[in-house]
C-alpha cells in the first residue's frame, strides 16, 4: 500500500506549460480523482505518475520513494486506458496474465490470481475469448482485470469509462467504488465528468489549464468552492452567476444588480463589507431557489421571468431571467408553472456565494 | 452495392467487372495456351484457315521438356528464390525496426528522416543501378547472387519502412505504454505486443518485397553474366531469344513457371495480405 506525493511538478510540451507547479498528497488507500475540462492537465499528471511522460521539473514519491527516473515497469503500478488498451492477439487471459509472465510469476501463482480477478469481476466465462469478441463492458471490466492481478501499489484511471454508453457507465461507476472498496488499493482515477468525480472519489482535485484550482471531499468542493471555476464545474445543473454590486447601507451588505437585491447573511457580510462598492459575482446554486412564499423575507426575494420550463419528473428544472441576467432554478414537480410566466422567488441565503470579480477567488 | 433495377446493376457493375476481369487474366490466359501449344501451330500464318489462336487441339509438354533438359531453368529459379527470399529478409528486418524508430522514437529529424527515405524510394532504378554497378565492382561481387541481395534492399528498405511506419502509427500507443506498465521493457513491448499485432502489415510488405525482388531485372541483367547466376527474369529472355529468333512456347512456359511461387505466395497470404492493406487493428 503506498502514497502518492507530487512536489512542484511542472511539464512543458516544447515551450507550452501544461503542468504548473502541482503539489499533492495521495493518501494511502485513498480514490482521488482529477477533474477538469480537456486540456487542464491531468491526463499528462497522470501519466507522469504511471512514467510515460518525463517530468520537466519538480518529484514524483510514490511510497516515499522519488521515481522521477524510474521506469514504468518499475514503478509498481497498474493502468486502466480509455480504449482499454487490451492486447488484441491475446485472449482474455493472456492479457491478464502477461504483467504477471513479464514479472517471471510461477504459473500456479498466475493462474490462482486471474481465478480471483476473474471472479471479482465476474468474468469467469470469458477467459479463452479475444478481445475483438468482446462488448464494451465486457472489455473494460478485462483491462481492469488486468490492473487486479498485478497487485499494484497504485491503481490509474484514465477516463476509463468515457467509452461506455450512458446506461454502462453508471453500472461500471457502481462497481469500481465497491472494487475500491475491497480492494483498498490507492487509486488515482481522471475523469472530465463531475458526476463520477463525485460520486467515486475521497477527495477531488479539480484542475484548470495546468493549475490545481482546489483539492478536497466532494461535498467539501460543492460547498465551499474556492473559487468561481470549481463553482462552475461542480454540480449539475451548473451554478448560477450574476454580476452584481456590493453596497454597505444600514448596517447591512447588499448584492446589487439589475431587478436583484438580495441581502448577505452576516458571515458572509463581514467578509464582503471591506469590498463595498466594488463589482463582484454572485453564486446560487439552482437547487437552493424556490418560489416564494408570501411570509419569505423580501430581502432574498426577487422577481424572475420564465423562458423555460423542463420537466424533468423528479424536478422542475426553470430557466428564467432576472434583469440581464439568466437563473435556473430546480422547484418542486408539483408547481404549475408556464413559460412567460412572471415569478417572485427566493434564494437560501446561507448557501450564497460569493466571488471577487476580478481575481474570481471566493469571498 | 448499387440499387435499383436489374440493368442498372448490369451497366454499372457486372460489366465493367467481367470486362475488367477479362482485360487483366488475358494476358495469362495467353501464356499458357501458348506454352502448351505445338511450335507447328505457334508459327501458323494468322490467315491461314486452320489457325485457331486461342485454342489447342494437340496440347504438348514439349515446351516444358526444352526449358529443363535445354536451359539451366531450375537453377534459375533455385536462384531466384533464394535471392528474393534473402533480400526480402534483410529489408523486413531493417524496414520493421526503422519503421518503428520512426514511428515511435521521438528523436530530433524524425520526421525529415522519413521523408528522405522516401526520396531514395523515389530515385529510378535505372538511374541507381550506374553507381551501384562501380559498387558491386570494386566489392567483386559481380556475378555473384550477393550482388543482388545487397542491392535490392536499396530499394526494398525506403520501401518497407514507409510501409510499417504508417502501419506502427496506426497501433493504438495505450498497447505498448500498457505493456511498459504492465513490466515489459520497451524491447520486449515491441518483440511481444506491437509486432505480433503488425503482423498483418510484417506480411504485407514481405510479400510485396518478395514480389519486387523476383520481377526484377534490370540490375539481375546488369549484375549476373554467366548463365549458372541468372535469374528467371534474365535467363528466360536473355537464353530464349537468340538475335531475332523468339523460342515463345518456351518463353511462356518459363514465364509461367516463374509466375506460379508469387502467385502461391499470395494465395497462401491473401487473408493476412488484405487485412493488412485495409488495417485491421482494433483497440
Amino acid at each position: 500500500m503506498a502514497e502518492v506525493s507530487l512536489h512542484s511538478l511542472n511539464k512543458y510540451f516544447d515551450t507550452t506549460h501544461v503542468v504548473k507547479n502541482v503539489d499533492l498528497q495521495i493518501r494511502d488507500k485513498e480514490f482521488m480523482v482529477f477533474v477538469g475540462p480537456s486540456g487542464c492537465g491531468k491526463t499528462t499528471t497522470l501519466r507522469m505518475i504511471a512514467g510515460l511522460e518525463a517530468i520537466s521539473s519538480g518529484e514524483i514519491r510514490i511510497d516515499n520513494t522519488v521515481v522521477n527516473a524510474v521506469p514504468p515497469m518499475d514503478r509498481d503500478i497498474a493502468m486502466v486506458f480509455q480504449n482499454y488498451a487490451l492486447y488484441p492477439h491475446m485472449s482474455v487471459a493472456s492479457n491478464m496474465a502477461f504483467g504477471l509472465k513479464m514479472r517471471k510469476f510461477e504459473k500456479a501463482e498466475i493462474e490462482r490470481r486471474i481465478k480471483r480477478a476473474a471472479d471479482i469481476l465476474g468474468i469467469e466465462n470469458l477467459l479463452d475469448r479475444k478481445p475483438r469478441q468482446l462488448s464494451g463492458g465486457q472489455r473494460q471490466r478485462v483491462a481492469l482485470g488486468r490492473a487486479i492481478v498485478r497487485d499494484p501499489k497504485v491503481f490509474l484511471f484514465d477516463e476509463p469509462l468515457s467509452n461506455l454508453d450512458a446506461k454502462l457507465r453508471v453500472q461500471m461507476r457502481v462497481e469500481l467504488k465497491k472494487l475500491h472498496e475491497r480492494l483498498a488499493v490507492t487509486s488515482v482515477y481522471v475523469t472530465h465528468d463531475q458526476v463520477e468525480a463525485m460520486t467515486l472519489g475521497d477527495r477531488v482535485v479539480v484542475m484548470k489549464d495546468g493549475i490545481v484550482q482546489q483539492v478536497g471531499e466532494p461535498l467539501e468542493l460543492y460547498n465551499r468552492p474556492a473559487n468561481r471555476f470549481v463553482a462552475g464545474f461542480i454540480g449539475s445543473p451548473a451554478m448560477n452567476f450574476a454580476d452584481v454590486t456590493l453596497a454597505d447601507g444600514n448596517g447591512r451588505v447588499t448584492a446589487e444588480a439589475q431587478g436583484l437585491k438580495i441581502s448577505l447573511p452576516d458571515a458572509l457580510a463581514s467578509r464582503a463589507r471591506s469590498k463595498a462598492g466594488r463589482k463582484a459575482t454572485l453564486g446560487i446554486r439552482p437547487e437552493d431557489i424556490r418560489v416564494a412564499n408570501p411570509g419569505d423575507s423580501a430581502d432574498h426575494c426577487f422577481e424572475a421571468e420564465v423562458e423555460v420550463v423542463e420537466q424533468l419528473g423528479s424536478e422542475i428544472l426553470l430557466d428564467t431571467r432576472v434583469g440581464p441576467a439568466l437563473m435556473a432554478a430546480s422547484i418542486d414537480p408539483e408547481s404549475k408553472v408556464r413559460a412567460h410566466d412572471k415569478l417572485r422567488l427566493v434564494l437560501n441565503p446561507a448557501r450564497l456565494h460569493l466571488f471577487d470579480a476580478e481575481t474570481e477567488a471566493a469571498i | 452495392m448499387i440499387e435499383g433495377a436489374l440493368w442498372r446493376k448490369w451497366v454499372f457493375a457486372y460489366l465493367p467487372l467481367i470486362l475488367f476481369v477479362i482485360v487483366l487474366l488475358f494476358p495469362f490466359y495467353w501464356m499458357i495456351i501458348t506454352s502448351f501449344r505445338p511450335d507447328g501451330e505457334l508459327y501458323r500464318p494468322w490467315n491461314a484457315v486452320n489457325n485457331m489462336p486461342f485454342w489447342t487441339n494437340k496440347p504438348t509438354w514439349e515446351h516444358f521438356t526444352y526449358l529443363f533438359e535445354e536451359t539451366n531453368f531450375g537453377r534459375w529459379m533455385f536462384n531466384t528464390m533464394f535471392i528474393a527470399a534473402t533480400s526480402t529478409l534483410i529489408s523486413l528486418f531493417c524496414g520493421v525496426l526503422a519503421g518503428y524508430a520512426l514511428a515511435r522514437l521521438n528523436f530530433p529529424w524524425a520526421g525529415s528522416l522519413g521523408t528522405l527515405i522516401f526520396i531514395t524510394y523515389l530515385v529510378p532504378q535505372t538511374l541507381l543501378f550506374i553507381p551501384l554497378a562501380e559498387i558491386i565492382r570494386d566489392f567483386r561481387l559481380g556475378d555473384t547472387p550477393w550482388s543482388l541481395i545487397l542491392t535490392y534492399p536499396t530499394f526494398l528498405i525506403p520501401f518497407c519502412t514507409w510501409l510499417m511506419m504508417g502501419y506502427f502509427k496506426a497501433i493504438p500507443k495505450e498497447l505498448e505504454e500498457c505493456a511498459r506498465i504492465d513490466g515489459a521493457s520497451r524491447w520486449k513491448a515491441m518483440l511481444f505486443i506491437v509486432i505480433p499485432v503488425a503482423l498483418p502489415g510484417i506480411l504485407s510488405s514481405g510479400i510485396i518485397a518478395f514480389t519486387l525482388s523476383w520481377n526484377e531485372f534490370i540490375y539481375a541483367l546488369v549484375f549476373l553474366s554467366s548463365p549458372d547466376e541468372k535469374t528467371v527474369a534474365v535467363g528466360v529472355t536473355s537464353e530464349l531469344i537468340r538475335g531475332d529468333v523468339f523460342f515463345w512456347g518456351s518463353l511462356m512456359a518459363g514465364a509461367l513457371l516463374g509466375s506460379i511461387p508469387v502467385a502461391i505466395v499470395y494465395s497462401f497470404f491473401v487473408e493476412h495480405y488484405v487485412s493488412g492493406l485495409t488495417g485491421s487493428v482494433k483497440g
